[in-house]
């Protein structure tokens, strides 16, 4: 720790360590939580949005995430209790609230942020109370001074301090256990709703068009050219898809007002024109099919001028 | 006179199993600003064949069509197309309006397809459905008409951009007798009126009276015409 901090270009830097224990509240229930280790007032130590943040390194004190409040109803002040093997027996560790940060989960579990020492006695291990010595963590937060080049940073950090690897953020929260696994569901369930979605867009613009056909084909025979028979299809299809997403996202974000705030998602404002931006492009290439078909159409087939 | 319409010679042919059925068989006619010919026949006789061959919807065989000395079946598509939308007015038997258009703005169509969509061309259909008897209809939507009335406003459609020549199909199909009359009456009086030539396909003998002439056609070709005023309204009977 000190071989990093001690170089220029960092500004600060903070140890967290992971591991799972289980919290008692209430009268004998039950709520697996992630520990996270962290040193006060270091990076890595979520900022208290109720109470106060963590300051000393030995204490038996916490700060839990709202997850976590909502969940089992603790408050600032209160004692909370968390059980964790160590050897062959459950100990149990008693720890106060400090403070409640905003919903941060490990491994979609809520969080308990005790000091880096008292993390090293309550975590599950082979000994109970844990042996002194060097901290052992899983990860090291760096925060960087201004005006630095991050690959350039990452290469100095490996040099200068051994048997590390230096990322970035997002390779860390990717390197998450489990976070590959999640995001390849969930990258497969967008791609799929993005399949179904052009296919019932695609064809439900498919059928407004069959049951159109006597009107196109009334337009072609009075001598309506392709282009605006394309043009009217395509405002159609997009005014359509306009209020279908209008109507689609009003809904979505009303439900969302009804989801426990214990329920690990949200809706930022990125996110939301980017799938308004999805649907406005999917609809209309779902509709394309359609239009094509609508040039297609033989007016005298159409109107019934073949017999 | 002048000849707004002619045919020379027109054929249709289509193979099939058993050979080559002949829908339209060598047939030359010509039409007069100002005169509407009823075409007439049993069914499979080729007058819809004709019609559609006429509308430059359905390209001959054989022969020549010439509207106002233009020869149809030298036209690509694109300007076979853009002919019927300024030469060419329809109506026909069924699905003649856009459902979601006003009676006005089905009428206008014809002139924002032709680049004509100015004050005096929305005046003019304003006055035209009202000499069509809809001027208290001109903001009611088709399902709102009566199917005389659809019928009516199909033909201010088909004279609005003062087209050469108006075809009309079966345009009392689905007419009750005496709307039947009504609009073929006030179909024939505007031909008449702005001179254009007229062709109306019609299996209703009875709606031939407001015809100056009947052509009846069987096996693709013109079997008799009927030009005498005394013989057509013999021809239509006396029902009405």
């Amino acid at each position: 720790m000190n071989e990093i901090r001690r170089l220029r270009a960092v500004q600060d830097a903070g140890q967290v360590s992971f591991t799972s224990v289980v919290l008692l509240y209430g009268d004998g229930k039950k709520l697996n939580v992630a520990l996270i280790g962290v040193e006060p007032g270091k990076p890595g130590e979520p900022p208290a949005l109720i109470g106060r943040g963590l300051e000393d390194k030995n204490a038996k004190e916490a700060i839990i995430d709202r997850n976590v409040a909502v969940r089992t109803g603790l408050k600032v002040g209160d004692d909370l209790v968390v059980k964790s093997i160590q050897g062959t027996e459950e100990q149990f560790y008693t720890l106060k609230v400090l403070g409640i940060s905003d919903g941060r989960q490990f491994s979609l579990q809520p969080s308990v942020f005790v000091p880096h020492q008292t993390f090293d006695r309550v975590k599950p291990q082979a000994t109970v109370g844990g042996v002194q010595g060097d901290l052992v963590s899983n990860l090291i937060i760096v925060q960087l001074r201004d005006q630095v080049n991050l690959a350039e940073m990452a290469r100095v950090l490996e040099n200068e301090v051994g048997d590390i690897q230096a990322v970035d953020r997002q390779a860390a929260y990717e390197n998450t256990p489990g976070y590959s696994a999640q995001q390849s569901t969930l990258n497969t369930q967008r791609f799929f709703s993005l399949l179904i979605g052009i296919l019932v867009i695609g064809g439900f613009f498919q059928i407004q068009t069959l049951q159109k056909v006597p009107q196109i084909g009334m337009l072609k025979a009075i001598g309506a050219p392709n282009g605006v028979i394309a043009v009217a299809a395509v405002t159609q299809i997009f005014a359509i898809t306009l209020l279908g997403v209008a109507l689609g996202t009003a809904v979505t974000l009303l439900l969302a007002l009804t989801f426990p705030a214990t329920v690990p998602i949200a809706f930022s404002a990125n996110a939301i024109v980017l799938g308004i931006g999805s649907l406005m492009t999917i609809g209309p290439l779902g509709g394309l099919v359609s239009v094509r078909y609508a040039l297609r159409v033989e007016p005298l087939l159409a109107l019934g001028l073949t017999g | 006179m002048a000849v707004s319409l002619e045919t020379k010679a027109v054929s249709k042919f289509y193979k099939s199993e058993g050979g080559i059925t002949r829908a339209v068989d060598g047939v030359s006619i010509a039409v007069q600003p100002g005169e509407l010919v009823a075409l007439v026949g049993p069914s499979g006789s080729g007058k819809t064949s004709l019609l559609a061959i006429i509308a430059a919807l359905l390209a001959p065989s054989e022969g020549a069509v010439l509207i106002d000395g233009a020869d149809l079946a030298k036209m690509r598509e694109a300007e076979r197309a853009r002919f019927r939308r300024e030469k060419i007015g329809f109506t026909f038997q069924a699905n003649n309006l856009v459902p979601y258009l006003t009676a006005r703005e089905n009428v206008e169509l014809m002139l924002r397809l032709n680049g004509k969509y100015d004050r005096a061309g929305r005046e003019r259909a304003r006055e035209l459905l009202a000499r069509l008897g809809l001027g208290e209809r001109l903001n009611n939507l088709p399902r709102q008409l009566s199917g005389g009335q659809q019928q009516r406003v199909a033909i201010a459609r088909a004279l609005i951009h003062s087209p050469s020549v108006v075809l009309a199909d079966e345009p009392t199909a689905s007419l009750d007798t005496e709307r039947a009359h009504q609009v073929i009456e006030t179909f024939s009086n505007l031909i008449h009126e702005q001179k254009r030539a007229g062709i109306m396909v019609t299996h209703d003998l009875r709606m031939c009276r407001y015809a100056d002439r009947i052509i009846q056609m069987r096996d693709g070709k013109v079997q008799n015409i009927i030009g005498d005023k005394r013989e057509i309204l013999a021809f239509a009977g006396s029902t009405t």
